[in-house]
């Protein structure tokens, strides 16, 4: 430090003191100004801070002084003179300044001299002051937010500052004295004393050096600490702070001195201490603890060798890793530090826990930093909450609050050794012990129940032997000897063994109460008041002989027999083995001559065949035993184990009768160690769960080394007992209590109950070493009874607890246990934790059969009342009541976590409910809100879903009459199935196209296209059909989905004829020329004309449309061809409300669109009343009917066309208005296809996205499904639909398709020449156009039955000929195939047309080639049509495929009227198979020949009475309010009439038929048609009947006939005619 | 991106939660970015919806879709997200990622920012199932947050507890409630 510095300082005083007035306004100002930035501090602290702050200031304003702290002890040094200047200015300080400070230093005075004794004391250890945490200093900064605790830490603040202050103001008094205070300016020569002079004196450099110490005691982070703390340390570390407060005055006033501080300051070479210095000084301060391994015996209590418990076979654990040094350093610096060792273990190593990781934390976690710090200061409410142990076997809210009481009963204390007890009394508590031992052997006698059982033996043995009893077999007999005797052998054994040890117990007892008296008589005075009497108890000495020898005699006689068997064993044995050894030496001897001869002969071979030399060793023959050796040898042993004859039994009897020596009379050891026993007293604590509850009132130690307590401890508990220990404490006169052992006592069992409890002794010992100096014995210690010190033993303080442990009975008789469920939970963790598998109830039984095995081989006495319960517990195992499992168990806890029963769960209806909508079962799919209660639930919910269930197993017989219809109904259902799942699996498989759609990229062409259209007018004169916008099926709901139906016109409707009387025959010419398509209808239509009235309108038809059973119709129209132009609204309804593609695709609705004729009726019954009013009846009869399936619509989206009426083949009343036609001029083109037809244009509002078509769904599915075709042909036929479909994006193009299987095969597999059935070829042998179309009817009596439908959302299968025909369903493909075959067969040259045609949509064709010209079939109505026929349904075709070829159409125009069908012309057809490609020669996929069954008529005729019965039963049903009655006679000529029908096939018989019912009914006006259908179900029957709509007649007098006639043709496939007729009686 | 952006909201009702009463589908109107730092687009659009169930399986979930325009003036989707609706009854902020397909390559890309014709999902409700997202690639973009005000009724009454835990005061699960003192 310069002093020179110091002089300025004092100079300045000066100036202060000239100018007090100035200055005593300043040091204010100053201080308010100063305090601005540190405002934070609130008012309570002000006198102090301003203290604190000047110091601070004082450090800010002379950064000159802010010394590098490197050097502690040079600047610990010089503090002494640099805290002197000051002490002038405080005298000079003006009054003002003066009374405001001297206020503070009154304070500060008062806390000094506190303080200054305080600080004597604490400088050792002044370590409170700095040892703040990092936290709290934290905390400090910034206190202004938080007053609770800013109060707490400025008050430490003041603290410490009082503390540093104090200390230095302490110091600085000290100093005081010894300099003199200079009045005036010192003169130069006394400023050089004043600076140079020493003044450290002696306290100081001591203090400053402890301070110092303990600075480097403190880590470097608490130093940076105090550098932060300025107005805590640094103030009075480094200025005195009178000093400080002048400082800033001083300051000022300098700068007024035009820096002439440079005048003063000197430059000085920066403080250097040589690093040997500093590190002497460390030395001395420091300690570092040595690396070196220290030697065990230092960490060892002295004399003690290292134990080590891992090699006395105790579990230790694994210590931590600690490396090597760190063990070191951490020794030694314990063992400076805390030299009583109590770090280190046994072994001499430090004590380590196998896991240093406490289980629970031991600190609330500290909160991380900035963040934290808000959270911290935030008060967050909490509840008040109970203090809850934080075991978890505590009796839980759930279960009832109960009183649960446990009590303890400790009755007293007894010690079998106490360092206090004189050699007597170790003898007598051997004697006592011993007496104990014998009480209990004499109890049980053991040996009396072995002699009687062996007697018992004996005897069974005896009467086994007796010949006199001689049902059992010999056999069995031996046996039970046999066991017998080696039971006896056992038996014999044993109690020998038991005899031997009753009397040697019985001699030690003799001979420790022998030495007992020994030693009383030796030391001349009795310390126990034990006295053993022997006495004696007389025996028959004749009778105990002749028992005695008798026993001998027995024994012998058995050892004997045992000996003598033994005896024959062996020499059975001797002699097998003597006569093996004979053989051997025979061969040997053989072998010996052979050999010889074999050396004559060969010499030389003889070394090459060394024999075997391993010579049989002569058996010795067995010794019979003498029966004299045994004799003595079992005399012998009966001397040592068993009471000689006529010897006293002699029992011992111990008493507690014995005097014992009263004091006085004892020598002087004696008397020191009874009055020692005296002293001692003991007491108990009761430890329930490691806690201490109560304790027991200290009693002294009695003479007899026993202390009764005879207490009762009643614990209340609410924690489940883990642990119940009692600590059993002595203590010896005044000094503390020392804990001598500890007792765990068992947890009582639940049914233990207070009162119940018997007293039970628990066993405790010490291992405390004890060395007395009288004649107590001591403990650990060894001493001997010898006088020469030999026989050393070594006894440990010991003793016996007698206490009982149980559960409380409460007031009313309730016992206080936990409920037993908890109590279970208890047990098993308490007890069981460790095996799992015996928590799950199966302890102890998991080794049952060992158990068994091992009671079996030890022979356990079962009637043994010992043996009892593990009897029981065999027998329960071995029975099989309880069952011991051999299997490991998964899910071992399944059970014990299942809360209801499985078939409790599946009798929750609810449950089932949500599984099965969750299954999306059809029935339950989408249903809606669940109830919530079982109770809410109707069990008709599942009526219908577990009617399905029946009938898919039980094939029902109602639906499908035959039963061959029944099994292939269920095998579609298993093929349905097993494809769905295919699907399934397919379907999981996504493309990027199925989730995101995505803008292709453009080619040029588009780009012109786009560009082109920019181009385009904005309001186009012939504008163009805009598409709909489309739909998605995702978020619709019942209602928003319209069905738009619009119709049209009609062509060439049946009109009606007038009623004709009964005699009138109509003429035979109309017949005539009714022919079919080839005759034309010229000649006959004036006939008709005439029949009609003038006046009368031909037919008034209206159509009326019925969707879901919703019915519209439009207005009546005249004429038979009609224009309605009208549009009809339906709802649709999706089944079960659910709208998602898979399901729309899946519906089976059809709209059916029928045709009606308005009949007027006049009613009226009086003629007079014509005048008033109009009566009039409107009857309505059907005229025909056009069927669109709902899936049709779906996939095609609109529906526009002219479409063929199924008008039925007799129409009573209607005939054709054929002339019309003519008129019109259409006869050439139509001369194929006479018939009704009706344009309609039908669309689905708002337009749905069709799901994704069969087509595209199929070329996705080719990717997923796997194929057996060759891989070329695959790649070919990609390539070829590709380039097919690139031309024309439009033609349908089929390569390959999907069979049944899921499996690509290629199409034209299914084309081979297949037979059809002979019934039907037989019909017109000659005629093969008869033949082709009678084939193609028996096609179209295939039930028709969509891919689409039946296989839901999932792509067309094509299935085989036999299998369409096995499964009696199909959809177009099949029936295609199925007549292309066909014609095949039949020489034709025949094709697979695809195309699309209305109102299927793309579907399949057949083209055969006639004569001259093309037919096109349709398979599925067994139609045909002429190329060029208009009202061919087929509209465009795409390709045409052949049994060797497939041919795509590349001509301009799709149409077949427009097209040409010579495949040979390469220009038209483009080939799959050409030049390029020739045909491989597939084989085909269809059987050879299908073979069909004879139908089965009388089942068809049976199915005909039924489906009438179900009929008529329904049109019954459909008029509920009206009287249905049937006519007979009626009925029953319309069953002649149709299988007329069916044999012409419905054409021509009407005017016949017509004249016959005339002639019989001639009285009914009649109104009635036949319907045919194949046959497939009885729905679509009963369906097509009602949208007849004949029942809808209320005319109050009419009547009904109904008929039904099947006509079989083979393979089951019937065709169905149904006649419904209504008539009404003219009057 | 420019200043506008609309957003479609649309409330799936999944699986078996029935019954939805209210709007279910919605267009928000066309908002533009904040004058302020946030930049934030605000569309404050109320969705008042009811739902019934017995059971929980199907529990609502909320699907946006965000459309905006681009630099074309072609509205292309800025995002798809998904969230459950809330279990517990109260106030609850819900800030949802927005993601968007990509294209599957660099060129169509660029055509489709070109043409202004982004990939968009076949069906916004993908986003709300886990089904066939390993064929897609996504980018995120953005965040919405969603403000749900949900009211339950007779939860407990159907053995649904989904109100907040300290309904009853109970901290722990395992305080007992009046056990011996």
């Amino acid at each position: 430090m310069n002093p020179r510095e110091e002089k300025v300082k004092i100079i300045t005083e000066e100036f202060i003191e000239n100018d007090e007035d100035a200055d005593m306004e300043r040091p204010k100002k100053n201080s308010k100004v100063r305090r601005q930035p540190r405002k934070k501090q609130p008012p309570t602290t002000v006198p102090e801070e301003m203290v604190s702050e000047k110091s601070h200031l004082g450090n800010q304003q002379e950064p000159v002084q802010e010394e590098p702290k490197t050097c502690l002890l040079s600047m610990t040094a010089r503090r002494g003179p640099r805290s002197l200047p000051p002490i002038p200015s405080t005298s000079r300080t003006g009054f003002a300044e003066f009374s405001m400070r001297g206020r503070m230093r009154e304070k500060l005075q008062a806390a000094r001299s506190k303080a200054e004794s305080a600080l004597l004391q604490e400088m050792p250890t002044p370590r409170p002051r700095r040892l703040r945490s990092p936290s709290k200093k934290e905390l400090e900064t910034e206190f202004g937010t938080e007053p609770g605790k800013e109060v707490e830490s400025t008050q430490q603040e003041i603290d410490s500052q009082s503390h540093s202050r104090v200390k230095f103001r302490d110091s600085a008094r000290k100093i005081k004295p010894k300099p003199q205070v200079p009045p005036g300016f010192p003169s130069a020569e006394e400023a050089y004393n004043f600076f140079t002079f020493n003044f450290d004196p002696e306290p100081e450099d001591s203090e400053k050096k402890t301070k110092a110490s303990h600075r480097e005691g403190t880590n470097p982070e608490e130093e940076e600490g105090e550098e932060e703390e300025p107005p805590a340390q640094g103030g009075g570390k480094e200025t005195d702070e009178e000093e400080l407060l002048n400082g800033d005055d001083a300051e000022d006033f300098l700068l007024g001195l035009d820096h002439v501080v440079d005048d003063f300051v000197a430059v000085r070479p920066a403080d250097y201490e040589s690093i040997h210095d500093r590190l002497q000084m460390e030395r001395e301060m420091l300690f570092i603890p040595s690396r070196q391994t220290v030697p065990t015996y230092k960490k060892l209590p002295e004399n003690v060798q290292p134990r080590f418990l891992e090699d006395e076979g105790l579990y230790t654990g694994v210590r931590p890793e600690v490396s090597r040094t760190n063990q070191n350093i951490m020794e030694n610096r314990l063992l400076v530090q805390d030299p009583e060792r109590r770090w280190f273990g046994d072994d001499g190593r430090i004590l380590a826990l196998p896991n240093p990781i406490k289980p629970f934390p031991s600190r609330p976690p500290v909160e991380t930093q900035e963040l934290s710090i808000k959270a911290e200061l935030e008060t967050m409410y909490k509840k008040a909450v109970k203090y809850v142990h934080s075991s978890q076997h505590m009796i839980r809210s759930g279960d009832p609050p109960g009183n649960f009481q446990l009590d303890i009963d400790i009755s007293g204390l007894l010690f079998t050794h106490h360092p206090c007890f004189s050699r007597e009394h170790v003898l007598a508590a051997k004697l006592a012990q011993l007496y104990d031992q014998y009480l209990a052997r004499h109890q049980r006698n053991k040996a009396k129940f072995l002699t009687d059982k062996l007697q018992a033996l004996r005897n069974a043995v005896q009467a086994g032997l007796d010949p006199e009893k001689p049902h059992q077999s010999p056999d069995t007999v031996q046996k039970t000897i046999n066991d017998y005797k080696s039971e006896i052998r056992q038996t014999r054994k044993l109690r020998d063994a038991e005899q031997e040890k009753d009397r040697t117990l019985l001699k030690t007892i003799i001979k420790v109460w022998k030495e007992m008296k020994s030693l009383r008589e030796f030391q001349r005075f009795t310390n126990t008041p034990l006295k053993l009497v022997l006495r004696k108890e007389k025996v028959d000495q004749k009778a105990d002989e002749e028992a005695y020898e008798a026993e001998i005699q027995v024994e012998i006689s058995e050892l004997l027999e045992e000996h003598t068997e033994e005896y024959a064993q062996k020499m059975e044995e001797y002699r097998t083995s003597l006569q093996q050894w004979k053989a051997w030496r025979k061969a040997q001897r053989a072998k010996k001559k052979k050999r010889k001869q074999a050396v004559e002969e060969h010499p030389y071979d003889e070394t090459e065949e060394p024999y075997p030399e391993e010579d049989l060793v002569k058996p010795i023959p067995p010794e019979p035993t003498d029966r004299a050796v045994i004799e003595q040898e079992v005399r012998e042993r009966a001397t040592q184990s068993r009471r000689r004859p006529g010897e006293p039994m002699l029992i011992p009897e111990l008493s507690l009768a014995g005097s014992i020596t009263p004091n006085n009379q004892c020598p002087r050891a004696e008397v020191l160690r009874r009055e020692d026993v005296k002293k001692r007293s003991l007491y108990l604590k009761v430890l329930f769960n490691n806690k201490e509850v109560s304790r027991t009132v200290t009693r002294p130690l009695g003479a007899d080394f026993r202390v009764h307590f005879g207490q009762i401890f009643n614990l209340q508990i609410v924690n489940w007992p883990e642990s119940l220990a009692l600590q059993v404490y002595e203590t010896i006169g005044h000094s503390g209590p020392t804990l001598l052992a500890e007792v765990f006592l068992p947890i009582p069992e639940t049914t233990v109950f207070t009162g119940r409890a018997p007293m039970e002794e628990m066993e405790f010992s010490s291992n405390q070493h004890v060395t007395l100096d009288h004649e107590g014995v001591g403990s650990g210690v060894p001493f001997s009874f010898e006088a020469d010190g030999s026989n050393q033993l070594i006894l440990m303080t010991s003793g016996k607890v007698s206490h009982s442990v149980a559960w409380a009975i409460g007031e009313n008789g309730i016992p206080l246990i936990p409920p037993l469920s908890q109590q279970n939970i208890g047990f098993r963790s308490a007890l069981k934790r460790a095996d799992a598998i015996s928590s799950i109830g199966t302890s102890g039984l998991t080794d049952m059969k060992k158990l068994a095995k091992w009671a079996a081989e030890s022979k356990l006495d079962p009637n043994d009342p010992n043996n009892a319960p593990l009897m029981q517990l065999i027998s329960v195992a071995t029975s099989g009541e309880s069952y011991v499992p051999d299997f490991f168990r998964l899910e071992q806890l399944q059970q014990e976590f299942n809360f209801v029963s499985d078939q409790e769960l599946n009798r929750s209806k609810r449950f089932r409910l949500l599984l099965l909508r969750s299954q999306e079962v059809p029935e339950f799919r989408n249903y809606k809100q669940i109830p919530v209660y079982d109770r809410e639930i109707m069990e008709k919910v599942f009526q219908d879903y577990e009617k399905r269930l029946r009938d898919r197993n039980v094939i029902e017989t109602k639906e499908h009459i035959d039963t061959h219809r029944a099994i292939v109904a269920k095998y579609l259902q298993q093929v349905r199935e097993s494809v769905i799942n295919r699907f399934l699996i397919a379907k999981q498989y996504f493309l990027l196209a199925d989730m995101i759609v995505e803008e292709e990229v453009p080619n040029i062409s588009i780009l012109g296209l786009s560009l082109f259209k920019l181009a385009e007018q904005k309001r186009p004169l012939r504008p163009r059909r805009k598409g709909r916008k489309k739909v998605t099926a995702q978020n619709l709901s019942d209602g928003d989905i319209k069905l738009l139906v619009n119709i049209v016109r009609a062509y060439d409707i049946p009109v009606r004829k007038p009623a004709v009387s009964k005699f009138q025959q109509p003429a035979r010419s109309s017949r005539m020329f009714s022919e079919k398509h080839a005759a034309s209808p010229s000649t006959h239509s004036p006939n008709h004309n005439a029949d009609y009235p003038l006046g009368q309108v031909l037919v008034r038809p209206f159509v009326e449309v019925s969707f879901q059973r919703t019915v519209c119709h439009t207005t009546t129209a005249e004429g038979p061809n009609p224009s309605w132009n009208e549009e009809l609204e339906l709802p649709f309804r999706a089944p079960n409300g659910d709208y998602s593609t898979a399901s729309l695709q899946s519906v089976k609705d059809v709209v059916f669109i029928n045709i009606f004729d308005e009949v007027l009726h006049d009613v009226l019954e009086d003629d007079r009343e014509r005048g008033s009013g109009i009566h009039t009846r409107i009857e309505r009869h059907w005229l025909g009917c056009v069927k669109i399936p709902f899936s049709t619509i779906y996939f095609q989206a609109r529906i526009d066309g002219t479409f063929k009426i199924d008008i039925p083949p007799v129409l009573l009343g209607y005939s054709k208005e054929r002339n019309m036609i003519l008129e019109r001029g259409f006869d050439s083109v139509r001369n194929l296809s006479e018939g009704s037809y009706i344009t309609l244009f039908i669309t689905i509002e708002p337009q749905l996205v069709p799901g994704e078509s069969v087509q595209e769904k199929m070329s996705n599915m080719l990717k997923k499904f796997e194929s057996q075709e060759d891989e070329k042909l695959l790649q070919a036929s990609e390539k070829f639909q590709a380039e097919c479909a690139f031309k024309f994006p439009n033609r349908q193009c089929l390569t390959t398709v999907i069979d049944i299987n899921g499996k690509t095969v290629f199409i034209t597999r299914y084309l081979k020449p297949l037979n059809p059935p002979e019934e039907l070829l037989s019909v017109y042998p000659n005629n093969l156009q008869a033949t082709a179309e009678l084939v193609a009817r028996y096609v179209s009596l295939i039930p028709f039955l969509p891919d689409t439908v039946s296989f839901a959302g999932i792509c067309d299968l094509w299935s085989t000929s036999d299998q369409f025909l096995d499964l009696l369903a199909g959809d177009e493909e099949e029936h295609a195939v199925l007549l292309c075959n066909y014609f095949l067969s039949l020489g034709k040259k025949a094709w697979l047309v695809m195309g699309n045609a209305i109102p299927e949509g793309p579907t399949a064709y057949v083209l055969t080639w006639e004569q001259g010209h093309y037919l096109i079939w349709n398979p599925c109505s067994g139609h045909f049509y002429g190329q060029f026929d208009t009202f061919c349904p087929l509209k465009n075709v795409g390709c045409l495929i052949g049994p060797d070829n497939i041919w795509f159409n590349i001509q301009r125009y799709d149409s077949p009227l427009r097209i040409n069908f010579d495949v040979t012309k390469p220009k038209l057809w483009k080939s799959f198979f050409s030049r390029s490609l020739p045909y491989p020669g597939l084989s085909s996929v269809q059987p050879e020949e299908l073979i069909y069954q004879r139908s089965d008529k009388a089942a068809a005729a049976e199915l005909q009475d039924r489906l009438e019965k179900i009929l008529k039963e329904k049109i019954m049903d459909w008029r509920p309010r009206h009287l249905t009655r049937w006519n007979r006679y009626c009925t029953s000529t319309l069953r002649h009439f149709l299988p007329l029908l069916e044999k012409s096939q419905g054409d021509d018989v009407e005017d016949d038929h017509r004249a016959e019912l005339l002639k019989q009914l001639g009285d009914y006006r009649f109104s009635g048609f036949p319907l045919h259908m194949p046959y497939s179900e009885v729905k679509p029957l009963i369906d097509a009947v009602y949208s007849t709509g004949v029942h809808n007649i209320d005319v109050p007098n009419v009547e009904f006939a109904l008929a039904v006639y099947i006509h079989p043709y083979p393979k089951n496939v019937l065709s169905v005619w149904i006649y419904v007729a209504s008539l009404i009686r003219n009057r | 991106m420019t200043t506008a952006s609309p957003s479609v909201f649309l409330l799936m009702v999944n699986g078996q939660v029935e019954s939805a009463q209210g709007l279910e589908e919605g267009i928000s109107q066309i908002t533009s970015k904040s004058q302020d730092v946030r930049q934030a687009l605000v569309w404050n659009f109320p969705i008042d919806v009811t739902f019934k169930s017995t059971n929980p399986y199907g529990w609502p979930q909320i699907v946006l879709s965000v459309y905006g325009p681009d630099v074309f003036g072609n509205d292309v989707v800025r995002g798809y997200g998904a969230v459950h609706v809330p279990f517990s009854p109260g106030r609850h902020k819900r800030t949802i990622p927005m993601f968007v397909p990509e294209s599957t390559s660099k060129l169509q890309k660029f055509t489709s920012w070109f043409m202004g014709r982004r990939p968009e999902y076949t069906d916004p409700k993908v986003v709300a199932q886990g089904e066939g997202r390993e064929v897609t690639r996504v980018r995120s973009q953005g965040f919405v947050t969603l403000l749900f005000n949900v009211v339950t009724k007779d939860m407990r009454k159907l053995g649904y507890d989904t109100g907040p835990a300290d309904t009853q005061g109970v901290s722990g699960p395992s305080l007992p409630q009046g056990f011996p003192q």
